[in-house]
């Protein structure tokens, strides 16, 4: 191991931490690949983005050796927390907006299928992003 | 030793996220695969940081929380554009 690695207990919840994290985004990884349609992919790699990385910064920030490494590392995991949400409703938002076909398996209300209607460009949706 | 483990993960979850980008099927398939691409270069990023003693890496995981933000917000507005 490196000079840079905490002994210890702290080490410990270091290397869990991150091991956790590394195993959320496996998952997101695993449901990019198996899930039916781009809206449950959306689901599993946002979970993944948002909290399997910021696992992973938290892990190497108790692992880190020196103050400033640790508080860049929290402010990048800060930030990846309030941005995931908004990138990931936008990606959801496109999806919906480009018909994206849902999984034939999926439930929903009467008229809410985003290839229902071809004269509404938003397909029911009135808000997220579009052009 | 763990920390090899869990970079040698992130690069088979690397690979996932290219096959996902090249089968598609939609465009907002490839973006969230683009997005899953960026989460697993920020956390190899953090962990070669600690595995390599390079702490210079640590600013790289910064500035690329934001680009990978605007890389997928901008990504998911020409994906809805382009509607296919």
């Amino acid at each position: 191991m490196t000079a840079s690695m905490t002994g210890g207990a702290l080490g410990v919840v270091g290397q869990l931490l991150v091991v956790l994290g590394v195993a959320l985004v496996a998952v997101g990884a695993l449901g990019l690949v198996r899930l039916p349609d781009a809206y449950l992919r959306a689901n599993a790699v946002t979970k993944a983005a948002a909290l399997g990385l910021v696992l992973v910064l938290v892990g190497a920030a108790v692992l880190a050796p020196g103050l400033d490494a640790v508080v860049v590392l929290l402010v990048a995991a800060a930030l990846q927390l309030f941005t995931v949400p908004v990138a990931g409703y936008a990606v959801g938002g496109a999806a919906w907006r480009a018909r994206a076909p849902m999984d034939p398996r999926t439930q929903r209300e009467e008229g809410t299928d985003p290839t229902d209607d071809p004269e509404d460009p938003d397909g029911g949706c009135t808000e997220g992003t579009g052009p | 030793m763990i920390l090899d483990a869990a970079l040698v993960v992130l690069a088979v979850a690397a690979v996932v996220a290219t096959v996902r980008v090249v089968v598609g099927p939609t465009d907002a398939d490839r973006v969230l695969a683009v997005d899953l691409g960026f989460v697993v270069l920020l956390a190899a990023l953090a962990l070669l940081a600690l595995r390599l003693g390079a702490p210079a890496l640590l600013d790289l995981v910064l500035v690329g929380t934001l680009v990978g933000f605007l890389a997928t917000v901008a990504l998911a507005r020409l994906a809805a554009r382009r509607s296919g």
